[in-house]
């Protein structure tokens, strides 16, 4: 049969045709366009339309960025400079970087303190976010809070320590203890802390604050970027712990303790910021012990700290729920008690799948301290619509703020969500 | 098996509520009863020693009397004689307004901005990409009071729209554009429009027959009807004929440049500040809604595509039939949480001066009475019925989409 096919067939190639190059239509830059942006005459159209617009915001914001001027003495002036031609007048940021950044109270010899919390917080953070840093690192994490709060509020520098001793107290006591029962490492741990502060606070001298090395600084001065960096990063590390207290505390079965953190976490998750906000300005005072003066800013702090924390446990109680419920089982099978399957099994694996979810809470939660400018705390757009637009010098600088205001948030948003993206991929054990 | 023994009774002693697990639950809940209790005690104390302090006391009278201020966009009949509780009604019903508006629009964005963020045509989706971006990483007040900047310091004013010669004219001889906000036509009804309305009610039910009839023909004989145009016509034919027949009964008010020197006058005034809100919440949730629509189409697996393709169907009948019905089942829950979100956002009025419940009782009102408890309770307790229902009805929704499993 095989030689049959070389009777009837003319002709056979016995050579290869030499390669040639595919055709300009089908590679490089045409092909692409082509692929890419005109498929289909519909897809065309959807292109021109998209072209036109970028034109259009290029052409509104060229002129205006590269007009722009950094050093006049006012809006005025800048009308003047300009004079009639398209222009920013960056001279705002220029003059008042230092209020947008820290508020107009703060006392500007002072702002290398706040500058180097700042920086310091990078190093503290650094072995919390990237795992391949070495251990010891989380000492600097661990000494973070005390340093910043010392920084930033200056005075005397007996309050962090004592403070500081205190956790230290509370966590001898509890490694101590925590092998023999949880609840006893637990709440030894907070007696001994309470011990320390007590005894300490009674050793501070009166009057340590105006001797102290570090000018004292009132909160009601903290203001700008400054304290929407310090409101976000205090209350997301404040609402983790408490948020899975909450999570743990809903997913429990004695009805009672179930009922009130559904109660709590489904109250907060059920009215704004804003209103929770107003609590803290104009009712949480009542609260209070008569005389106790607690500051608009801790004020603030409670409530922002207990609505993030009902938002992350809800996220954690959606890692639990979906940890397999093989992993309960095996804990119970091999003897270990409540506080024991949670802390070795379930919760390591329940956080890592809720991080994603946590940080999504984080960047959101950074966003709304902007909110505090409504109850009249100088964040960066309380300072931007109070003392600055209504200034003579800079009435009706709007665009030139609000874009530098932005420009902020989006990197550091950008910056977490990018970090939170990296952290899933990291952290993805099944294979796909 | 007679070895087996109940564990003997009668024998119960006190350290068994720490060491039995049968009644230590009771311990720990009877510990946290008693610290709540405590608790709430102490903050009740707290409370009321500070408002004797202060001479104060817990009273909703204020609700009755007069609020004594202006708000200048009301859906009801509103005075400053009115009482504060009709002007906490004004705020509601604003809240709502702006609510059920940005939901609407937010969902136009979103799901417009999700699928161009999937299109194959790689400008488009890269410029959603961006929208997406720059809107999600950006607070939501900077967007309202950016874009009631851009109303209200670059719009001209209703001036402009004045006199013979206006400096601008009417967008069609009906719209106007100014810093205080966007002039409408408002419709005037007069005697016989009810017909006219119920002829379009009953033309929208006849379009729904229609489209129904056509398919269980579908189905019962294979025979495919035309939707789309006799769908419009039935929309339209009828409404027309009647307005023409009952001698054009619906007029439409325009805001008229020549009646007054100051102002426009006629047809209805949307405020800049409801225009702001409404606007920047659609855009900033927009984005959001954006990632769920994305997520969602993209959770439906390929092969459903190709199983449809392979089965023939066309790619508009391939997103409706098979792509749609699959992937708003993962949309919808966090699409309605978003519309939760829009709803406790709408709080944000304050910020421009919008007069919603938040800015009516929990602003002004607050401020005149000094009644921070009340207000603020009222408040809470106004946004937590709102979420708790669109919750309930989340809840409901879900269970009526679920995969129906063994």
């Amino acid at each position: 049969m095989s030689d049959k096919r070389a009777d009837s067939v003319a002709f056979v190639r016995e050579t290869f045709i030499p390669e040639q190059p595919a055709p300009s239509t089908a590679t490089g830059a045409v092909k692409w366009l082509q692929d890419n942006l005109f498929p289909t005459w519909a897809n065309g159209l959807l292109t021109i339309v998209s072209l036109y617009v970028i034109y259009l915001i290029v052409t509104a914001t060229t002129p205006w960025l590269v007009n722009g001027l950094w050093n006049t003495e006012s809006l005025a002036a800048c009308r003047e400079v300009l004079d009639g031609a398209t222009g920013a007048c960056f001279s705002v940021l220029t003059e008042r970087w230092n209020q947008l950044l820290f508020g107009f109270k703060y006392p500007p010899d002072q702002y290398w303190r706040p500058t180097l919390a700042f920086v310091l917080m990078f190093v503290a953070l650094a072995p919390v976010l990237f795992f391949d840093l070495p251990r010891k690192l989380l000492i600097v994490t661990g000494l973070f809070p005390f340093v910043s709060y010392w920084l930033i509020w200056g005075g005397t520098i007996f309050t962090p320590v004592v403070a500081l001793l205190g956790f230290v107290a509370g966590y001898f006591v509890y490694a101590r203890f925590v092998k023999g029962s949880f609840a006893a490492g637990f709440f030894g741990g907070v007696a001994a802390a309470i011990v320390v502060w007590l005894i300490g606070g009674g050793f501070i001298p009166e009057g340590a604050n105006d001797t102290a090395l570090l000018q004292a600084v009132p909160s009601r001065d903290l203001g700008g970027f400054m304290l929407n960096m310090m409101l976000g990063i205090t209350c997301v590390s404040l609402s983790v712990p408490l948020g899975i207290a909450l999570a743990l505390g809903r997913q429990s079965n004695l009805p009672l303790i179930k009922g009130m953190c559904v109660v709590f976490i489904e109250f907060i998750r059920g009215v704004p910021l804003i209103t929770l906000l107003f609590v803290a300005n104009v009712m949480l005072a009542y609260f209070f012990p008569p005389g106790s003066g607690v500051d608009l800013f801790l004020r603030v702090v409670i409530m922002i700290t207990m609505f993030s924390a009902a938002y992350i446990a809800e996220v954690i109680r959606g890692g639990l729920a979906a940890l397999p419920k093989g992993q309960y089982e095996a804990a119970d099978s091999l003897g270990l008690d409540y506080p024991q399957a949670m802390r070795l099994i379930i919760l390591p694996q329940a956080l890592k799948i809720s991080i994603p979810g946590i940080v999504n809470i984080a960047v959101g939660l950074f966003k709304d301290t902007t909110l505090v400018s409504i109850i009249s705390l100088f964040d960066i757009i309380g300072m931007i619509r109070g003392p600055i637009l209504a200034s003579t010098d800079w009435n009706g600088v709007y665009w030139e703020l609000f874009m530098f205001a932005s420009v902020l948030f989006f990197v550091v948003c950008y910056g977490i969500s990018q970090y939170s993206q990296w952290l899933e991929r990291r952290l993805a054990t099944d294979h796909r | 098996m007679t070895t087996l023994t109940d564990p003997p009774e009668g024998t119960f002693r006190l350290s068994m509520l720490l060491n039995d697990t049968r009644y230590r639950s009771f311990t720990f809940q009877g510990i946290a009863l008693i610290l709540l209790i405590a608790a709430v005690l102490y903050l009740a104390n707290n409370l009321m020693t500070n408002l004797r302090a202060a001479g104060l006391n817990i009273s909703y009278e204020f609700l009755g009397s007069p609020a004594g201020y202006d708000i200048n966009q009301t859906l009801i009949a509103y005075d400053s004689q009115a009482s504060n509780m009709r002007a906490a009604w004004v705020g509601i019903l604003n809240t709502l307004l702006v609510a059920v508006l940005a939901c609407a629009t937010a969902t136009f964005f979103g799901v417009i901005a999700g699928v161009l963020r999937l299109s194959k045509n790689w400008l488009v989706s890269k410029l959603m990409a961006v929208y997406v971006e720059i809107f999600r990483n950006i607070p939501v007040l900077i967007w309202i009071i950016i874009i009631f900047t851009i109303l209200t310091a670059v719009m001209p004013g209703a001036r402009d729209y004045l006199g013979e010669d206006p400096k601008t004219e009417l967008l069609f001889g009906m719209f106007a554009f100014t810093n205080r906000g966007v002039y409408v036509p408002a419709p005037i009804w007069n005697a016989g429009s009810g017909v006219v309305v119920a002829v379009f009610l009953l033309s929208i039910a006849g379009a729904f027959a229609y489209r129904r009839y056509a398919k269980s023909l579908l189905y019962a004989t294979g025979k495919l009807l035309p939707t789309g145009w006799p769908t419009l016509l039935i929309l339209i034919v009828p409404v027309v004929i009647a307005f023409f027949v009952m001698g054009q009964p619906i007029g439409l008010d325009t805001p008229d440049p020549l009646a007054n020197r100051f102002n426009l006058r006629g047809g209805i005034q949307i405020g800049a500040p409801l225009i702001a809100l409404w606007f920047a919440l659609s855009i900033y949730t927009g984005a959001f809604i954006a990632e769920n629509v994305r997520a969602g189409i993209q959770s439906v697996s390929k092969g459903q595509t190709e199983a449809a393709a392979a089965l023939g169907l066309r790619s508009g009948r391939i997103m409706n039939l098979v792509i749609l019905p699959q992937a708003l089942r993962v949309i919808i829950p966090p699409l309605i949480s978003n519309f939760l979100n829009i709803t406790k956002n709408t709080s944000l009025a304050i910020a421009v001066g919008y007069a919603d419940i938040t800015a009516t009782l929990g602003g002004i009102t607050l401020n005149q009475t000094g009644r921070a408890i009340e207000c603020v309770l009222l408040l809470m307790l106004f946004y937590l019925v709102i979420s708790l229902s669109i919750s309930a009805l989340m809840n409901v929704y879900n269970n009526a989409m679920k995969l129906k499993e063994r």
